[in-house]
């Protein structure tokens, strides 16, 4: 099957074959093609040519309507819940048990009892999706996919927002589907996720499905060299040795307090250093953030070079040199509905890049010219609307807004996903001298990139590790408690 | 992972292949204008066609003079949506203002006194409305609902109901004289055009005002000062509302407690007919001044046509959703 959209190949010539009660995993890195495969199966486009069987009978889908009802379940990357409403209302959103259209609530609150319980998912059906960590709407999104009665089950990154235990959580989802005889079509680029459920492995590339493997035939060293088409390398960058601690730290947190939030976070950064914080989610990293960078209230005290100071908004923490990549891009990161160049311009004009309050077009060209090619981000114009772009591209730009400003601190919270160019640009951020902060509930990720790991647990900074030699087992167990420091 | 099939018709234009820097701006200008333009030349043509009154210089002019006043509330409107707000008490304004400002030369204040003053009363009230809405998190459709009443009543207590007249001959020349054979609002007009575009285009400013639209959070963690902007918004507005007031008193030699009624929903249909979207982030001054012409055109029109009133009130209101309507569903996949 093609798929192509206009100048954009997206698909080149996929054939895929799904077995029902069999995990199939699709691995390819970012813009591989995989999310648009996808959505093909799920009845949002349509294919350029090429055609669907199911049971062996061919079908074509109409819309994802059709596909849903053809028995096709989808959890998307990104989260479609309506945060006003209950978990209940929301996983059956359009299907809600009625009698001559007045919502039988009981039903519905019965229902959807049973849905989780099945699911063994830990929400209560009353509670409101606003109320749920980022974690605990990704997994009532998947409660919401599978409360049509579905024969395949396609979830698109479903752990890319999920702690150790919540895909713990998942993994059980997982199984029972299996054991149901449902086909489950799984996309991640965690390997140890990979080996761990999958039955087979298909590998995609620039749009084209390279090879189908089972997975008792394959390696992780085999699944990389297919999907990055290199000889096997490491996907971090190398580290450096670590940088000299020596001297006033550029930035110092002293009992940083928050009621119901963070307690007594005490820790320093300095020049060139990369900081990594890993908690599962709920221990508070973020929050911790959130205050440094002056969007919410914290006792305590902020010193940046050895001077006390105050951050009250986001202007202030500019002010000192500060720049903070959110975890929601979507919703704190980006304007969808502009260009490509107007976001990456977002912070570069209002701090410091204007003379005389006027914007220069010349050096905004040249912003965004710079940061197309530094993070290699894939467009057709930069007059292109941030909304049309892949996840991965968007974080990039996300990344990218910040880059003009040339921060000395630099707050990272989940900034990566895997996406190499962050990881350089991280890496060479450090070597010039920034001191680097990064939230990350990636074991791998923050091990890899960090000189020095804060794990935080239940509100407070619990263990501060050397990276050198760190063991994830190690990490994991202070961050659940296991250990105590 | 990729653009969804319907958007390409819009970014297809602007492939590298023709990545000159005037052939995709004139090609954005095309995408921007084009369809609102086109309205407009169409209903030129249609009048033109129908009554031979219509193509003449002086008829030209007077739809220009006619629409200027909602014009220049529209700019102000304008900005006001872009930020995803409403401003419902720019009508009451412009009466409050011009009542103010009527009584102001008829108690014999110096004419350069008063007029600076007018402008800074009708930022004040912008700055109430923006502060009510801004640091007491009201929404903006009800302080203005509210303050719309508030602003009205206080112009029919300043006046005591009448209209007041207004003799200072160098005031009223500025809604009757002319300059360059041109009536002296048109250039008015013509000046806050360019002006307010240079602001909205230009300026830091002006991109704080679409990124808070495009996306308020993203404009706080990005170090803008929303309700700080969201008052200015509103002082902009109020500022525009004021000279309106000014120049309605002017042209009609009096202040009339009961100006510029309902003139919220003109400026609001113009900025709508001129694209600028309801929910904010998108939009132009220029796009609404177009908007507002069209309204111009027609009113004019079916006037020289001798259409009664009531036929008209239905003909613009179908007007307007029409163009809206285009003009949302070519836009569709922009959002």
């Amino acid at each position: 099957m093609d798929m192509s959209f206009g100048p954009v190949e997206a698909l080149k010539d996929v054939s895929l074959a799904v077995r029902a009660g069999r995990v199939h995993t699709l691995l390819g890195e970012n813009g591989a093609g995989k999310s648009t495969l996808m959505k093909i199966l799920a009845g949002v486009y349509a294919p350029t040519r090429g055609r669907i069987f199911l049971h062996s009978a061919e079908t074509a889908f109409s819309g994802p309507e059709d596909a849903r009802r053809k028995g096709i379940a989808i959890v998307y990357q990104e989260l479609s819940l309506a945060n006003n409403l209950t978990v209940a209302e929301n996983i059956y959103a359009n299907h809600q048990p009625h009698r001559f259209g007045v919502v039988n609530r009981q039903q519905l609150m019965s229902d959807t009892r049973q849905l989780l319980k099945d699911l063994d998912i830990p929400i209560e059906g009353e509670a409101l999706v606003s109320s749920l960590s980022m974690a605990q709407r990704q997994l009532v999104e998947i409660a919401k996919a599978l409360s049509h009665p579905s024969q395949i089950v396609i979830m698109d990154e479903p752990t890319s927002s999920l702690s150790h235990s919540e895909v713990h959580v998942l993994f059980g989802v997982v199984e029972r589907l299996k054991a149901q005889g449902k086909a489950v079509i799984y996309i991640s680029h965690r390997m140890d996720e990979i080996m761990r459920i999958s039955d087979e492995i298909s590998v995609m590339r620039d749009g084209r499905l390279l090879r189908t493997l089972q997975k008792q035939d394959t390696t992780i060293d085999e699944l990389i060299a297919l999907m990055v088409g290199r000889e096997m390398r490491d996907i971090y960058p190398r580290r450096r040795a670590s940088p000299s601690r020596e001297g006033t730290p550029l930035l110092e947190v002293r009992h940083l307090s928050s009621p119901g939030q963070f307690q007594g976070v005490d820790f320093s950064v300095h020049r060139g250093e990369v900081l990594g914080i890993f908690g599962l989610i709920g221990a508070g990293r973020s929050e911790v953030m959130k205050a440094l960078f002056g969007l919410r209230r914290a006792t305590g005290e902020i010193v940046i070079d050895g001077r006390p100071v105050q951050l009250r908004s986001p202007a202030d923490a500019i002010a000192h040199e500060m720049a903070y990549v959110t975890e929601n891009r979507k919703e704190e990161g980006l304007v969808l509905q502009h260009s490509v160049t107007r976001n990456i311009n977002m912070v570069y004009f209002h701090h410091g890049g204007a003379r005389f309050g006027l914007v220069d077009a010349a050096a905004e060209t040249r912003m965004t010219q710079d940061a197309l090619q530094r993070m290699h981000i894939k467009i057709v114009s930069p007059q292109q609307a941030v909304g049309d772009l892949s996840g991965g591209n968007q974080q990039k730009i996300v990344f990218s807004k910040w880059m003009g400003l040339k921060p000395r601190i630099f707050i990272l919270d989940e900034p990566t996903r895997g996406i190499d160019e962050i990881y350089s640009a991280v890496r060479e951020l450090a070597a010039a001298g920034t001191a680097v902060i990064l939230v990350s509930s990636d074991l791998p990720e923050v091990l890899s990139m960090s000189d020095r790991l804060l794990v935080m647990r239940e509100q407070r900074i619990v263990k501060e590790l050397d990276t050198i030699g760190l063991s994830q087992e190690e990490v994991m167990s202070y961050a659940t408690g296991a250990l105590s420091a | 992972m990729i653009p969804s099939k319907p958007r390409l018709s819009s970014t297809a234009t602007v492939s590298p292949a023709v990545s000159g820097a005037t052939r995709r701006r004139s090609a954005g200008w095309v995408k921007q204008y084009g369809g609102i333009l086109t309205g407009l030349l169409v209903l030129v043509a249609l009048f033109w066609r129908l009554s031979p009154n219509f193509m003449v210089v002086g008829n030209l002019l007077n739809i220009v003079l006619q629409v200027s006043i909602t014009a220049i509330l529209a700019f102000g409107m304008t900005y006001v949506l872009l930020l995803g707000e409403i401003d419902l008490s720019v009508g009451a304004t412009v009466a409050l203002v011009g009542t103010a400002a009527a009584l102001g030369l008829q108690h014999g204040i110096w004419l350069w006194i008063v007029i600076p003053l007018a402008l800074l009363s009708g930022l004040a009230l912008g700055a109430i409305n923006g502060m009510l809405s801004s640091l007491l998190g009201i929404p903006s459709f009800i302080v203005t609902l509210a303050t719309m009443g508030i602003f009205r009543g206080l112009a029919y207590i300043v006046s005591g109901g009448i209209p007041i007249t207004v003799d200072n001959e160098h005031f009223v020349a500025l809604g009757n004289g002319s300059l360059l054979s041109a009536p002296v609002p048109i250039w008015i007009l013509l000046a806050l055009l360019l002006a307010n575009q240079f602001v909205l285009s230009k300026t830091v400013f002006g991109r704080k005002v679409y990124l808070a639209g495009g996306n308020r959070e993203a404009a706080l963690y990005s170090g803008v000062n929303v309700p700080g902007l969201k008052i200015i918004i509103f002082m902009l507005s109020g500022l525009m509302a004021g000279i309106s007031g000014v120049l309605m008193t002017a042209r009609l030699y009096s202040a009339q407690p009961n100006a510029g009624m309902g003139y919220e929903l003109d400026a609001i249909a113009a900025a709508a007919l001129g694209g600028t979207s309801l929910s904010g982030g998108y939009g132009t001054v220029t796009g609404t001044l177009v908007g507002a012409l069209i309204i111009g055109v027609i009113n004019n029109g079916m006037n020289l046509l001798s259409v009664p009133y009531f036929y008209q009130l239905i003909v613009k209101g179908l007007v307007i959703l029409t163009a809206v309507c285009i003009d949302v569903q070519s836009k569709k996949y922009r959002s």
